[in-house]
């Protein structure tokens, strides 16, 4: 069959869609955007149950619902969008055609039957299991033959993705290095790679002993495999999104990196050390040793921590020195304040940079501190530290970009611009507030996956204080918020994709391997490229709004670091 | 040239580090090792550190140690089920089973004195939570976890099952009497 060179280019961003690509994003984004749907209905039905004074749902229907809202959310939303943004990254970034498509389309339609499979089993009633599914309590065999079916399609995906690199580079679409933003797809690629092998070595033996093929799972043995994927899967959405994020400060400023160098190692860093990681889900556990615990969860050293902690600076100080030689150079904010607000592409991205980094990185090293896990550890408060990194973080950057894909690559204009301008807010203010006051919460021991924390007619049940009954009630309501922020996305979303008004100007057209080559870039002197960024910024610092803010941060890290000592040491003496 | 396009020059390594980036690099670093070292730190100079000793075991075995205690060392029976509650002497090794959906024994324990806390569970994972103390520790079946803790200040506290266990997951809690001598 003759490989199918169609491209098109379109008019206002320039970017170039290989018609395979085009429609293989398209396809991906929309399972993820119908998966989103189904959890987000999920997630309102268990925050209703969770908020005390409603407790919509019955035992049985809240522990199924919360199963398939994790799944739903975690897995399939984020996994189906993220092959999309890898498809993006590698095949319209790079100007190229997709390698193997049809096994792109093979590996896509595993997904989608993966997917259904483990929702029907989910919503059969005897696969109620949680999303970790933890040995000895077991599902029904569909359960894990569905995630294994759609953990397939995923791997294909990668290497896809990879392909389409290598085609680019044999094809001559783009000249020197890989953009930095398609170089940090390329580590989500590698994480992910990685991630989907600890997913079947576990997996598979625990769908054969499902099946009675094997007789026994060793429940510690099954942690800490399952979280070298479960963790893992999370480090690609942080190189996902982060990713996306560089993508947005690009596209809305022109931004580009402070310097190549220290974004491009910081992704290195995220390769390097995030494995390491999962260990983190494992420090209350027995039978592991703390010098194992110590050496794993600092992520030998925390470097994955710096990591993030670098990106978190360069990309607003990307933003920043872009603004900046725009013109808005005076005081420290002038930039900040003369940003497109209103522009949900850029407020999204901004929201969730910053809930990202305060929210969910600040409490994610609490947990991950071996000791003071003591005190968190299947709390609430370990929901509310990842709804603020997957769901302020990587839900949000993902849900901006697809404002700005809307437009280019399903070539509709935007139904409701004055709802997206709110929705960001909605969405990344409501989310954000949930976040925080789950974490209230836990810190005042509720417990998490929990039906009822009232212990009603247990005559040993354990009254909470009622500041936690009064934390749950608002999560609830910030949760309830969020939910509408996510309405009014499906409603944009859906709206312009179905009926949104056609944008023309933009037919697919056959292009030759010579005519799709990139011309070589003008030649630029070497010394004047490399010198910093002229005569912008305060004090010899290019960024020192940015690097401000960074302080801030650092600041209500430390102190917040030091209340949880504060507070482990007046437990009882534990050895 | 921005971040969605290849670098502009190729030797983009050459470009020396802004005073921003290089600044924030060093700081973090140095936090970075700071929270590195509070974990050995702790260890030494903290009084809270989850206990590595731990053994393999049966429910069988777990059963019949936690058994000899209960029958040794019951001062009484709590609610419609009896459960018994164990005052074993200072210093000593206590047994608890988690299983599905019950902690068994209760336990009353004196105040300052240390104990060496048995834990297992029979059957599924489970969590034991401390309240309002807020300790949290997995419970696993198979592996025989000892925590050594003392008990500061008297009173009733519970114990609840903070590992998701099923459809009673909710209905599994205990209580933990300390007592003054
Ligand atoms: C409006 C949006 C959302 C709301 C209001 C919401 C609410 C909740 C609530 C109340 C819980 C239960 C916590 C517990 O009882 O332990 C929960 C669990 C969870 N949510 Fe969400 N959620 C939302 C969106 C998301 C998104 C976008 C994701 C993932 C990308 C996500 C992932 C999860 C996961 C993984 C769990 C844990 C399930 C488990 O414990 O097994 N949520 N959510
Ligand atoms: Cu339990
Ligand atoms: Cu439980």
């Amino acid at each position: 069959m003759a490989i199918n060179r169609n491209f098109r280019t379109c008019p206002t961003t320039g970017l170039v869609f290989h018609e395979q690509a085009d429609r293989l994003i398209r396809w991906n984004a929309v399972a993820g955007v119908v998966s989103l749907l189904v959890g987000g209905v999920l997630a309102l039905l268990v925050t209703l149950t969770r908020w005390p004074a409603v407790h919509l749902l019955p035992a049985d229907w809240f522990y199924l619902v919360l199963t398939a809202h994790g799944l739903d959310m975690l897995v399939f939303w984020i996994i189906f969008f993220e092959i999309a943004v890898l498809y993006f990254c590698g095949a319209v970034l790079l100007r190229c055609r997709i390698a193997a498509p049809r096994w792109a389309w093979l590996g896509f339609a595993l997904m989608v039957i993966g997917a259904v499979t483990n929702n029907v089993a989910v919503f059969r009633g005897d696969s109620s299991v949680m999303f970790t599914s933890y040995a000895p309590m077991g599902a029904h065999p569909a359960f894990y033959l569905g995630l294994i079916l759609f953990a397939v399609g995923a791997l294909i995906g990668c290497f896809v993705f990879l392909g389409t690199l290598v085609v680019a580079r044999s094809e001559g679409t783009f000249h020197g290095s890989l953009p930095l933003v398609t170089f940090g797809a390329v580590t989500a690629c590698i994480i992910a790679i990685f991630t989907i092998a600890s997913g079947a070595i576990i997996l598979i033996p625990t769908f054969l002993w499902s099946i009675g093929l094997v007789s026994h799972i060793d429940s510690l043995m099954y942690r800490t495999v399952w979280w070298a994927f479960g963790h893992s899967s999370q480090q690609i959405n942080v190189a996902a999104h982060v990713s996306i994020w560089y993508a947005i400060a690009a596209i809305v400023f022109g931004a580009k990196a402070l310097s190549e160098r220290v974004s491009r190692t910081a992704f290195l860093l995220y390769i390097c050390f995030l494995q390491l990681a999962s260990a983190h889900h494992l420090l209350a556990d027995p039978g592991l040793t703390s010098n194992w615990k110590i050496f794993n969860t600092s992520y030998a050293m925390y470097l994955a921590v710096l990591a993030s902690m670098v990106h978190g600076l360069t990309v607003p100080g990307a933003i920043e020195v872009a603004q900046r030689e725009k013109g808005y150079n005076r005081g420290l904010f002038e930039w900040l304040r003369k940003a497109p607000w209103g522009n949900p592409v850029f407020s999204g991205m901004f929201i969730s940079l910053v809930g990202f980094g305060f929210l969910g990185g600040i409490s994610g090293v609490m947990m991950g501190t071996e000791q003071l896990n003591l005190i968190i550890h299947n709390t609430i408060y370990v929901p509310g530290h990842f709804h603020a990194t997957v769901v302020v973080g990587t839900t949000l950057a993902f849900m901006s970009m697809t404002y700005f894909l809307i437009p280019v690559l399903f070539r509709r204009e935007l139904m409701f611009p004055g709802l997206a301008r709110w929705q960001p807010y909605l969405f990344g203010l409501g989310m954000s507030s949930f976040a925080l006051f789950m974490m209230g919460a836990g810190t005042l021991g509720v417990p998490r996956r929990h039906w009822d924390i009232t212990f009603a007619g247990n005559p040993l049940g354990y009254e909470f204080p009622g500041t936690a009954y009064l934390m749950m009630g608002i999560m609830a309501l910030s949760g309830i918020v969020a939910v509408v922020g996510g309405i009014a996305y499906l409603l944009i979303t859906v709206g312009s994709v179905f009926f949104g008004k056609r944008i023309g100007g933009s037919e697919f057209k056959a292009l030759s391997v010579r005519e799709g080559r990139a011309s070589p870039p003008a030649p630029q002197p070497v010394a004047a490229a490399i010198t910093g960024h002229g005569s912008i910024g305060i004090g010899g610092f290019v960024a020192p709004g940015t690097f401000t803010l960074a302080l801030v941060f650092l600041v209500a890290f430390v102190l917040y670091y030091f209340v949880n000592w504060k507070y482990l040491s007046t437990l009882w003496p534990l050895s | 040239m921005s971040a969605i396009q290849p670098p502009a020059v190729r030797v983009w390594w050459k470009q020396p580090l802004d005073r921003v980036e290089g600044t924030w690099i060093a700081i973090a670093f140095v936090w970075c090792l700071v929270m590195f070292f509070m974990m050995p730190y702790w260890h030494v100079y903290g009084k809270q550190n989850l206990s590595n000793e731990a053994y393999r075991t049966t429910p069988e075995r777990y059963q019949q140690k936690t058994q000899e205690i209960v029958d040794r060392y019951t001062v009484r029976t709590e609610t419609d089920l009896k459960v018994p509650v164990v005052h074993p002497p200072a210093g000593s090794d206590v047994y608890l089973i988690a299983r599905l959906w019950q902690w068994w024994p209760m336990l009353e324990l004196e105040e300052g004195k240390t104990y060496r806390l048995h834990l297992a569970s029979m059957d599924w994972l489970h969590g034991f939570s401390l309240q309002p103390e807020n300790i949290n520790v997995e419970v696993h079946p198979g592996y025989e976890h000892v925590v050594t803790l003392t008990p500061t200040r008297a009173g009733t506290y519970s114990i609840i099952c903070n590992e998701y266990c099923g459809i009673n997951h909710h209905t599994m809690a205990s209580r933990l009497y300390v007592v003054k001598r």
